[in-house]
């Protein structure tokens, strides 16, 4: 029991069911099914994307990249099916493999350059985001597909509220959850994600031990491209229609709901766990603000201050536990 | 292994060198610095192939082309001196990371992994929290880790490179035997180090390198501290115990009482102008704690402190500097050093309010001249003045921390742990410069558990422990021994 106060996870899990409490009190619309299946399809996006931030993030690197990769992966991918047709499999496989191959670019870059990562996804943010805006002119493309709109409002569990308004979860969280189981089993249970770990705990040690530094990097960008090029086509769904300009600048958004979940800027260190609990957290004050009447704009405000207070409280307590390491036991 | 040379670009780190370990031996490799040390335990480990002519065998078997693989197939394992643990994993990951990733599982079988870590603990008779990061053990642990680590493997000879350099000797003894008991499974040890003592205490043969030459091997039995010393600097050095010549009546320094809670109790001393006062004491026992205390870092809470008869209050280090205070931190590379920074500014960096003009802008001239008289002064061996520091030696650097608070001209001096991770040569060096300085006037404190540099440069030793002074010597009368055994009593 004691050892879960060490974990920055604890205070976030906290400060959830306290706020949770609170919104509840003052609008009971907060804890309903309706309201959680609407705010697990407005996340799932963020959710999406904070996992491929994590893994980047563990391996002792971070990537800025990642907004830019997906608005260029969905934009080619819509622009193309929009010409000759496809479905939706085709659809998020196109879009994935856009962004892994944008990602493989990065990891390529920051490896044998050995260009820091932040520096480097600075530029092929530019880069990427540059180059969509000079060949797309910045138009955005409507009139999606007929069966890209029928998926993207399937649910998978019909309800119907007490003023007999139907609603459901979507399909959409779907792809955030497999998303999650497959980033549990690569980081719990397979040596790539052991590696991962290993690397940005110690990378000297790492290369002693044994592990391809070259493939964890190459797998860690693209996974993270990978997993942008599918954020991607989830926020296409929920807008229908390819902005150019709807994604880029979220990126401090996600990196902070990671940072908030526990993972450490300094790599090696982060977990799944408290990844979701991150997201989890951002979701529920952006949307606890809205059914409180309380304007948006204080939702950065209230992101900020929660972030200095449960990563202050966690990282206070490790000092002075730190502090009362070194002193002496005097008689 | 024979013949063995390798040659970098423009040096020559061995030179044709001979050497062997015997199956089960606990072999003892000492040099100084860049005497080749690490190039041939780089060669032995199969991280750095010899230049040609240079002949590798183990059991008997030639090897033509030598590599890692070939080390680790014969059960040579390297445990360096950085340790190359990962501390955001836990302890039985790290010790069983390595040996899944030799197997080519692409899976990890989590209770396979307790069973590597328990297994391999057993081996040596340890038993180390499993769960535990092994960023949040201690040092001493972490070096167990390593060990196991080693041990997953069939190992049959297991490299240690400075195991000792951070630890306590309570723990280095606990190393030492987990190392006879590896040498009682049949496992051989070849052990890297510079600090004498435990050579003798733990090495069967001892194999001397000089400038990347084999000087010798020896039994152990057969050196002594000032036989060995002499092989590795291939110089006479001289120890002499430092006598100062006749003291002032009225102490230059004194401490009435001081306390801070959970840190040090009741502290009671007087320095006098030339002396040189040896705090030892196992770690923990509060000398880096009361030297933080003296020198503003972390303020006393309770006592009086005098100079030169009259009270005064350290409540900051600017405090202690103004009195001049000086203090050399027991890590010089995090507390006492800017390493990226050039030689110059680092010594002027204490001093750089002496060296502005009116105008409140550093005068290049004067410091030009302040960093050349300290370079000369205590002959720090440097390319330039503008090199960075973490270019230089160890014993380099530890000269230019000292410039640095010299440069402040200091009537007081505390020194923590003054020649850590330096080799002979260049500690007797050091060890002048400090006499030089008491000479001069200068009331110095030396903190440090090295014993015999205590012994040797300090005129009085004050022993700590749990926080209080429970034993004073005057080493005019009592011998190396006496202050050994008081210490060896503590527990």
């Amino acid at each position: 029991m004691r050892r879960l106060w060490r974990y920055q996870e604890t205070y976030v899990a906290l400060v959830i069911i306290v706020l949770s409490c609170a919104i509840t009190l003052l609008n009971p619309n907060f804890l309903t099914l309706e309201n959680l299946f609407d705010l697990l399809k407005s996340y799932t996006f963020l959710g999406i994307l904070s996992i491929g931030v994590l893994f980047v993030l563990i391996s002792g690197g971070i990537d800025i990249s990642f907004t830019a990769v997906a608005t260029v992966a969905v934009y080619t991918t819509m622009y193309f099916t929009l010409q000759h047709g496809g479905n939706t499999a085709t659809v998020l496989f196109m879009s994935a493999t856009i962004g892994a191959a944008l990602g493989f670019i990065n990891a390529v870059v920051i490896h044998f350059f050995n260009i820091p990562s932040i520096i480097t996804t600075i530029a092929t943010l530019n880069i990427y985001y540059g180059l969509l805006t000079v060949f797309s002119g910045g138009t955005w493309l409507y009139n999606m597909p007929e069966w890209f709109r029928h998926f993207a409002e399937t649910n998978v569990i019909s309800l119907v509220n007490p003023d007999r308004v139907p609603y459901g979860l979507s399909v959409i969280p779907l792809i955030w959850f497999v998303v999650i189981v497959a980033a549990w089993v690569i980081l719990r249970y397979t040596m790539l994600g052991r590696g991962i770990y290993a690397l940005g705990g110690n990378l000297a040690s790492a290369q002693r031990t044994g592990f391809n530094i070259l493939a964890l990097h190459l797998f860690v960008y693209s996974f993270m491209g990978l997993l942008a090029g599918i954020a991607g086509v989830v926020e296409v769904m929920l807008a229908q229609r390819v902005a150019t300009n709807s994604m880029v600048g979220k990126e401090l958004d996600v990196i902070a709901a990671v940072v908030l979940g526990g993972a450490s800027l300094t790599g090696g260190v982060g977990t799944l766990w408290g990844t979701l609990l991150g997201v989890a957290l951002v979701g529920i004050i952006g949307n606890g603000l809205t059914l409180m009447r309380i304007s948006s704009y204080w939702y950065n405000v209230f992101i900020g201050l929660v972030i200095i207070v449960s990563v202050g409280v966690s990282a206070y307590r490790r000092k002075m536990q730190r502090r009362r390491k070194i002193s002496v036991e005097v008689e | 292994m024979k013949n063995i040379s390798k040659r970098y670009v423009g040096v020559q780190a061995l030179d044709r060198v001979d050497f062997e370990v015997a199956y089960g031996e606990i072999h003892c490799l000492v040099g100084e610095n860049g005497s080749g040390k690490s190039t041939l335990i780089k060669i032995i480990s199969g991280a750095v192939q010899p230049d040609p002519g240079g002949i590798i065998e183990i059991d008997g078997e030639r090897f033509h082309d030598y590599h890692s693989i070939d080390a680790i197939r014969k059960g040579i394992e390297v445990i360096y001196q950085d340790l190359s643990l990962f501390p955001n994993l836990s302890v039985a990951e790290n010790i069983a990371l390595s040996e899944i990733l030799a197997a080519g599982d692409r899976f990890v079988n989590w209770h396979a992994v307790h069973e590597i870590a328990r297994r391999a603990m057993a081996r040596i008779g340890v038993r180390l929290p499993l769960d535990e990061l092994v960023g949040e053990i201690s040092i001493a642990d972490q070096q167990l880790v390593a060990i196991c680590r080693a041990l997953t493997r069939d190992v049959r000879l297991v490299i240690m490179d400075e195991p000792t350099a951070s630890l306590t000797r309570r723990e280095v003894e606990a190393l030492f035997n987990v190392v006879r008991d590896l040498q009682s499974k049949g496992i051989a040890t070849l052990f890297v180090s510079h600090k004498l003592n435990e050579v003798f205490q733990i090495a069967e043969r001892v194999t001397v390198l000089r400038d990347g030459r084999n000087i010798g091997c020896f039994p152990a039995r057969e050196l002594n501290d000032r036989k060995l010393t002499e092989l590795m600097t291939g110089k006479q050095l001289e120890y002499s115990r430092y006598v100062p010549t006749k003291l002032p009546e009225q102490p230059l320094f004194e401490v009435q009482s001081l306390s801070l809670r959970g840190n040090f109790r009741d502290i009671t001393f007087q320095l006098r102008a030339g002396e040189i006062l040896g705090i030892t004491g196992l770690l923990g026992s509060g000398r880096t704690e009361l030297a933080l205390a003296l020198f503003g870092v972390n303020p006393a809470q309770s006592g009086e402190i005098r100079i030169d008869g009259r009270p005064v209050r350290i409540r900051s280090v600017q405090d202690a500097m103004r009195l001049g205070i000086g203090y050399v931190p027991e890590n010089r590379l995090i507390q006492g050093l800017v390493s990226q920074q050039p030689v110059s500014r680092n010594i002027v960096l204490t001093i750089l309010e002496r060296l502005v003009n009116r105008l409140g802008i550093i005068d290049h001239h004067a410091m030009r001249n302040t960093v050349k008289h300290w370079i000369d002064q205590l002959s720090i061996r440097v390319p330039s003045p503008e090199a960075p520091v973490q270019t230089l030696s160890g014993g380099n650097q530890q000269r230019v921390v000292l410039a640095k608070w010299i440069a402040t001209q200091p009537r007081v001096l505390i020194l923590d742990g003054p020649t850590i991770g330096i080799d002979v040569a260049a500690k007797s060096a050091i060890h002048d410069i400090i006499r030089d300085l008491a000479r001069r006037g200068l009331g110095i404190i030396m903190i440090s558990d090295e014993m015999p540099e205590v012994y040797h440069n300090c005129n009085r030793v004050l022993v700590m422990h749990k926080g209080r002074i429970i034993a004073e010597f005057d080493t005019a009368r009592a011998s190396e021994d006496d202050i050994q055994q008081c210490i060896n009593q503590l527990s």
